[in-house]
């Protein structure tokens, strides 16, 4: 069977087929940034319609998940930063190893999201499921909560995205790491710090309000 | 021995974010008021910088990828901007 070429015949060279593909995943990356916005906008509208509601159930999530979450995370995309660094034929075996363990750092992160879910479930702070809390704060309260599991949910969506393509190009760069694999492995990695930076932001609109005040 | 080792950029990316992490963390337990919400949306900006400059490799770009990279964010400026100067302003 003949070599397929390395790139396809409307580049003129391997770094102008890798440079599109970046161009390609930014863009990408901007409409994600606008699907997320969408939230945000939300999100500021109701936390500034009901201050001391988003303050309240900002204090019923459990700030001791979201931190290790937030840590994972971050660790997760430093060893995908550190296998795009290191990518070539000599180190497969470290970059197949970086990525496997970016990938369950991912799957930690998704189990623990799931314990944190079945503790609020647990609380009946489940909009449209169950629901309870009194006061009359309660509807505000109920707004953040609703903002909280859809904006987690999308979230956790791209993380499980996120890790079938980390283990999918760890068993295909395993087999030939070309620079086609690199250039695929890039824009994968592209994606999963996506995922980390929008946890970031909703790290600190959902877990750190109204801690110092209660 | 082929290099295997993580460039120092990223390691210091990584402490720097886990530091920020905790400060972040800390901070919000120390009563500020409405300044607790700029600190925590200021820290996570620049962890946001951190990330797409060392982790993103943005430092190492120019022209057309920073382009498209701030394309999104001039969006997203355009839709925060607007959809919140009524409700921001509303007296």
């Amino acid at each position: 069977m003949p070599e397929p070429p390395a790139f396809a015949s409307q580049f003129v060279s391997v770094p102008h087929r890798d440079h599109t593909a970046e161009l390609g995943m930014w863009l990408f990356i901007a409409t994600e940034v606008l699907l997320f916005g969408g939230l945000l906008l939300a999100y500021f509208v109701y936390r500034h319609a009901f201050p001391q509601s988003f303050a309240e159930g900002s204090r019923h999530t459990d700030i001791l998940i979201g931190t290790i979450n937030t840590a994972i995370l971050l660790t997760s995309s430093f060893l995908v930063a550190w296998a795009v660094e290191v990518f070539s034929p000599a180190t497969v075996r470290i970059v197949t190893w970086l990525l496997v363990g970016a990938a369950c750092l991912g799957l930690v992160f998704i189990a623990l999201k799931g314990i944190e879910y079945s503790g609020e479930y647990d609380e009946r702070l489940v909009p449209g499921v169950d629901f309870q809390f009194g006061g009359p704060l309660a509807n505000g309260v109920q707004l953040f909560f609703i903002f909280y599991f859809v904006a987690t949910a999308i979230h956790a969506v791209h993380m499980l995205i996120g890790i079938c393509l980390l283990l999918v190009l760890a068993i295909i760069g395993r087999r030939a790491p070309t620079t086609r694999h690199h250039a695929a492995l890039h824009s994968a990695a592209l994606y999963w710090h996506f995922v980390d930076v929008v946890w970031i932001f909703l790290f600190a609109l959902i877990y750190l309000p109204g801690r110092a005040s209660s | 021995m082929t290099e295997w080792r993580p460039p120092l950029a990223l390691v210091g990316a990584w402490l720097a974010l886990l530091g920020l992490l905790a400060l972040t963390v800390t901070l919000a337990y120390v009563p500020l008021g409405a300044g607790n919400a700029v600190v925590a949306l200021s820290i996570g900006t620049i962890k946001a910088v951190l990330v797409a400059a060392i982790f993103m490799e943005l430092r190492k770009r120019h022209g057309l990828t920073l382009v498209f990279a701030a394309a999104g964010l001039f969006w997203l400026g355009i839709l925060l901007w607007l959809g919140l100067m009524d409700f921001m302003t509303r007296t």
